[in-house]
Order: structure tokens, then sequence, then C-alpha cells
């Protein structure tokens, strides 16, 4: 059995009287593609929050490769190695595409670099801002934006900014990529071609994906398991084609 | 290390520029040729451009409203001041003048950096306020002092020094803040400052450290106003706290806006030209006519805030400016863009100006990150 990235344990969080979510479990396996899916208001956001530090869950833990990280920041978190992209797009719209990248690479040790380097404009400072462009231009080959490069990331198309955050949290060098809908606003073409995008960071780079996504056809032809939330608790655990059929998810998503 | 062909010429224009002004006026002013006013009309407009350019990297690059510039200047000032009063008898002219520039800078660069942790907590407005209430406890706290220690209401008496080489010292201090402020920008830490400035969410997420950031770039800043104080009290021979009211505090920052914020090139023009303006005008205006000087500053800028921003402008704005007169006589050709050429400092104003200014203008500028985005998920 493979290694667990990610694992949380009754990992839940109430905002006054409402548990927006409760008593998450969820064992996500070393480069494994793991979906949480679930109707509108199910919590599937706000357990991305928790993961990657943005709210602190009020009751249960979790732990990326068996190092808890409850409660800690937002930058700790990326550091320790879960990145995550955004629903609501949020891009440096004011820096060019590469640099939106080169700003992924930051923390990276081997771009490491003191203040004073750059002030003082020594050899280092040169040397690590061309292996960071490098760096930025493979990446963004990845996810195929390399001739967008020097446009500015507020004029790109909707597709293409979703791929250059996709790019951008790869860049951190993370264990678990968190993606919140990829494939939202995308035509059946480009969410194809995001598949294959997906899929070829979890071969070529080992990273471990957690994604949410509406698109069930992208959900089941991507995800190797599927966690169902409803109502921020979980309905379902298993493979997408199971889970999917399941009576209690087909009531969740239709009613009735 | 580099290869010439990768040095971006034009990033180093400024630093030319501003050089080979200095080294006119250097050899104007020690062949005699200039009057005594000039020289400090130049310190003064020394003095402005440093402010400006380190204001610019807390209002244009990190984007927090700071409205307590001057506080900074007012503790440079006084510290410095001092610092000279004492040092002068034992050290002789120049190393007393070292010395109180680096104390100057340094004590401002502690308030920076104090500072600069609220900043990290307070956003926008709130952060304005109280830089603002920074600036006029500073003023407050030296105006009440005593005789003895900053010279209370009197203010502080502080020495001479050649007026021939002063305001050439002072142009050094330009291109030294120039240097520092736009060799932090262009680099991998200047990417994280703008990268918090156009979205601090994405940028925690991505792993850029906030905290580090904004204090670094407040201390960083306060430590060139405390600076700039240093040679205003060298400039004035005396340091008087009502110079630094809320009022000066502004005037930099409408430098720093009138030049287009997150533009260091603008606002060293701004800050020269508004400079130049304030002192000429003082001096053509006097007596009873001394009210106009106000009132023309103010026509100026609502001029210029209306012309940037009024929409039926727009078409006339777009015929008629420099780039377009360039283009029409060197076309611009996309496929000789070389890698990432474009400009570091676009104008990204997540202040608008009409906030600034409190004008109440219709259209905004295409690129207004939401403020309001900063809170949902």
């Amino acid at each position: 059995m493979s290694k667990v990235v990610l694992k949380t344990e009754n990992l839940g969080i109430s905002f006054g009287g409402l548990k927006a979510v409760q008593n998450l479990n969820l064992e996500i396996k070393e480069k494994q593609l793991y979906g949480l899916v679930g109707p509108n208001g199910a919590g599937k956001t706000t357990v991305f929050n928790m993961i990657t530090g943005v709210y602190k869950p009020t009751t249960g833990k979790f732990w990326l490769d068996g190092e808890d990280l409850t409660g800690k920041g937002q930058e700790t978190i990326n550091h320790r190695g879960i990145a995550r992209t955004f629903q609501n797009i949020r891009l440096f719209n004011n820096m060019t595409v590469v640099r939106n990248v080169m700003v992924g690479l930051h923390n990276q040790p081997e771009y490491k670099c003191g203040v004073l380097t750059s002030i003082f404009r020594l050899p280092k400072h040169f040397k690590i801002e061309k292996a960071m462009r490098e760096r930025a231009k493979e990446i963004l080959d990845i996810v195929g934006l390399l001739d967008e490069r020097n446009s500015l990331s507020c004029n790109l198309p909707y597709g293409k900014q979703r791929k250059l955050e996709i790019a951008r949290a790869l860049a951190t060098n993370p264990k678990l990529l968190c993606l919140d809908e990829p494939a939202a606003g995308m035509n059946p073409h480009e969410t194809e071609d995001l598949m294959s995008i997906v899929r070829r960071i979890r071969d070529e780079y080992g990273v471990t994906i957690l994604l949410i996504e509406h698109d069930m056809k992208f959900v089941s032809g991507l995800c190797d398991e599927i966690t169902v939330l409803n109502f921020g608790t979980s309905l379902v655990q298993g493979p997408p084609e199971v889970a999917l059929n399941d009576p209690e998810v087909i009531k969740a998503y239709i009613g009735g | 290390m580099t290869k010439l062909n990768t040095v971006k010429w034009n990033h180093y224009l400024n630093y030319i520029v501003v050089a080979a002004i200095t080294l006119l006026f250097a050899i104007l002013s020690l062949t005699g040729f200039l009057e005594s006013s000039d020289k400090y009309l130049l310190e003064k407009i020394a003095i402005a451009i440093t402010l400006a350019v380190s204001l610019s990297m807390v209002v244009g690059f990190l984007g927090e409203l700071s409205l307590g510039h001057a506080g900074f200047m007012c503790i440079g000032a006084y510290l410095g001041g001092k610092t000279a009063v004492i040092l002068e008898p034992i050290l002789g002219e120049w190393p007393t003048l070292i010395v109180s520039l680096l104390v100057g800078g340094v004590v401002a660069a502690v308030f920076g950096m104090i500072i600069g942790l609220p900043a990290l907590r307070l956003r926008g407005d709130y952060l304005a306020i109280v830089t603002l209430a920074f600036g006029e406890i500073v003023r407050s706290v030296f105006m009440n002092s005593s005789k003895e220690s900053f010279g209370g209401s009197l203010g502080l008496d502080t020495p001479r020094f050649n007026k021939d080489i002063l305001f050439i010292i002072a142009f050094v201090m330009v291109l030294a803040t120039l240097a520092v402020t736009q060799n932090l920008i262009r680099s991998k830490h200047g990417r994280a400052i703008t990268a918090i400035r156009d979205n601090e969410i994405a940028a925690r997420a991505t792993g850029i450290d906030v905290t580090k950031y904004k204090l670094l770039v407040f201390t960083v800043s306060s430590f060139f106003a405390g600076i700039a104080g240093v040679l205003y009290s060298y400039s004035n021979f005396t340091v008087q706290s009502t110079k630094f009211s809320y009022n000066y505090s502004i005037e930099i920052l409408v430098m720093v806006v009138l030049g287009g914020m997150g533009n260091i090139n603008g606002a060293i023009i701004a800050a020269a030209l508004i400079t130049f303006l304030d002192v000429e005008l003082q001096t053509i205006l006097t007596g009873n006519l001394a009210v106009l000087q106000d009132l023309i500053y103010a026509l100026i800028l609502i001029v210029l805030v209306v012309y940037n921003n009024a929409p039926k402008l727009k078409s006339f704005r777009e015929k008629y400016n420099i780039k377009a007169l360039i283009n029409r006589f060197r076309p611009h050709n996309p496929s000789k863009h070389r890698d990432d050429e474009a400009k570091w400092d676009r104008v990204p104003t997540k202040i608008k100006m009409d906030e600034v200014l409190s004008v109440d203008l219709q259209v905004s500028s295409p690129y207004t990150p939401d403020k309001a985005g900063k809170e949902d998920k």
C-alpha cells in the first residue's frame, strides 16, 4: 500500500451555530487523483480553506506526510507542501505570466537569495533570476502557456488564467496540489486539454492532486477516488463509478 | 557575469539622467555660476525626490496608503540634527554629516518597523489613520520637548554645512535611494512585494511571507525618509516641528500620485516640479498675493486629476500623448519584444487618485483590484 499524503481526522469547522463541515475523514494516498464533489454549499471549498490554513478547524486534525499542520498559517502550510488554486481566479494581475510563476518559485531553496544580495546586485542575484526564469518557462510549458509568457496575466482568456493558477501553484513544488473547480467556465475541448495536463502533472511530478469539480465527466474520467460531501458531512467515499451511482448521492443532487 | 546585451539600459536611464544633472549643477556650482537661491532650490528638490521615491515604495509597490511620511522625516531631522549638534565640535564637518545621516536614517527605520507592525493587521483606510496619527504624535512630541533637548517650539538649531557641496550630497542620496528602491523592486523580493499588492490572499497561498515584506518595505522607506530629514536639517540650519504637519505628508503623497503610482520616474519628475513651483511661487507671490499660492497649487492638481480621469477627455488623451507621438515616428513592432521586457512598474493603483484627493469622479481605470474582494473566500 502506498504512503498516505494527506490524512484528516474528524475535521470540522463551525461558523457561529452553522456547522459548515463536520467529521470529515479523508485519506489521500501518494500520486492519487482525489475528487471532492457535492452540491453547492456542501462545504467543499471550506475543506480547502481548512487544509490550506485560511480557516482554523474547530474540531479534528489533519496531517501532511505524517506532520500535523492543524492551525498553521497559510505560508507555513504552503512551505510544507500544500498548494492551491482558487475558485474565483486570483492572479497577480499587473504582472506578466512568467512573473506570476516566478512568484511561485520564490521560496524554493535553490532560488534563495537575501534582500541585500538583490539590493547590491551581487552576481548571485543575476544567476538566480536567470535560473528562476528558465524554471518558470519549463512549468509554463507543461500547462501550455509558454507562448503567452510575456503578456499581462489579466489579459489572458479565462481558461488560460485557470491554467496559469495551476502553474503558479505547481511552482511552489507541492506534495499535494488542491485545485478548486479547475474546469469551471471551460468548454469541452478545454476541459479535455486540462484533464491531460492534470494527468501529466501527476505522472511527471509525482504530485498528489485533490480537486473540487462539478463537471462529473471530468471527475469520473480523472479521479481514482472521490468523496461526496453534502451539508458538510461526507456521504460516500470510493471510486467515482461506485460513489456517483450511490442512491444517497443521487438523492443529494437531484433531491426527493 | 552578465552579458552586456542582457543589461537593460533603460532600467538605468533615470540614474544616468539624475547623475548627469547633478554633475552639471556641481560644475556650475564649483565654478561659481549658481546663486545661493538656486542651491537652496536644488537641495529642496533633492529632498523632495528622496521622500517621493521612498514613499512610492509603500504606496505604489506595496499598495498601502501611508499618511505619516513627514513623521519619519521629522524623526530623521530632529535626531540627525541633534547628533550633528553634539558631534560637530568633536568630529569635524564631514564625519558629522555621515554619522548624523546614518543616525537619522536608522532611527527613522526603527520607527518605520514599529509602524509596519500594525500595518500587518490593518488595511487601507485604517492604516492611513494610524500612520496619520503617528506623524502627528511625533510632531507634537518634538514640539513639547524641553529647550535643552530638542529646542521645543522654537526649533532646534543645527550646524551649517558648505552650501556649495550640500546639494551635491543631497543628490548623491537621491541616487542611493533610487538604486536601493529600484534594485529591490526589480528582484525576486520586489516581485513578492508587488504580488502582495496585487492579491494578498493569493500571495499568502503561494507561500510569500507577507509579514516580512511589509516590514521590509516600511523599514526601507522610512530609512530614506529619515535621511531626507537629516538633509533638511542641514539645508535649513533649523528644524521646526510645524513643518512636518499632516499637510506635508499629503504633499509628498501628491508627488507620488501625480507621478503615477508605482512609477518611480514619474515620482521624481513630479517631486521636482512641485518643489520648483512651490519655491518659485513663494518668491513671486509676496505680500497679499501669498494666498494665491495655495490656489494655483490646487488648480494644477484639479486640472491634472480631471484631465487624467474625465471620460470625455479620453479620446483626446489617447491621441495626444508622448507615447502616441513616439509611435508615430517609430511604429510598434511586437515581434521585436525580447524575453520578458514588460515593465516592472506598470501602474497598479490599488489606491485610486480620486480617493486620495477626495474628488468624486465617475469612471475609474480598468485595472482596479477590488477592495471588497479581500473578504471573500
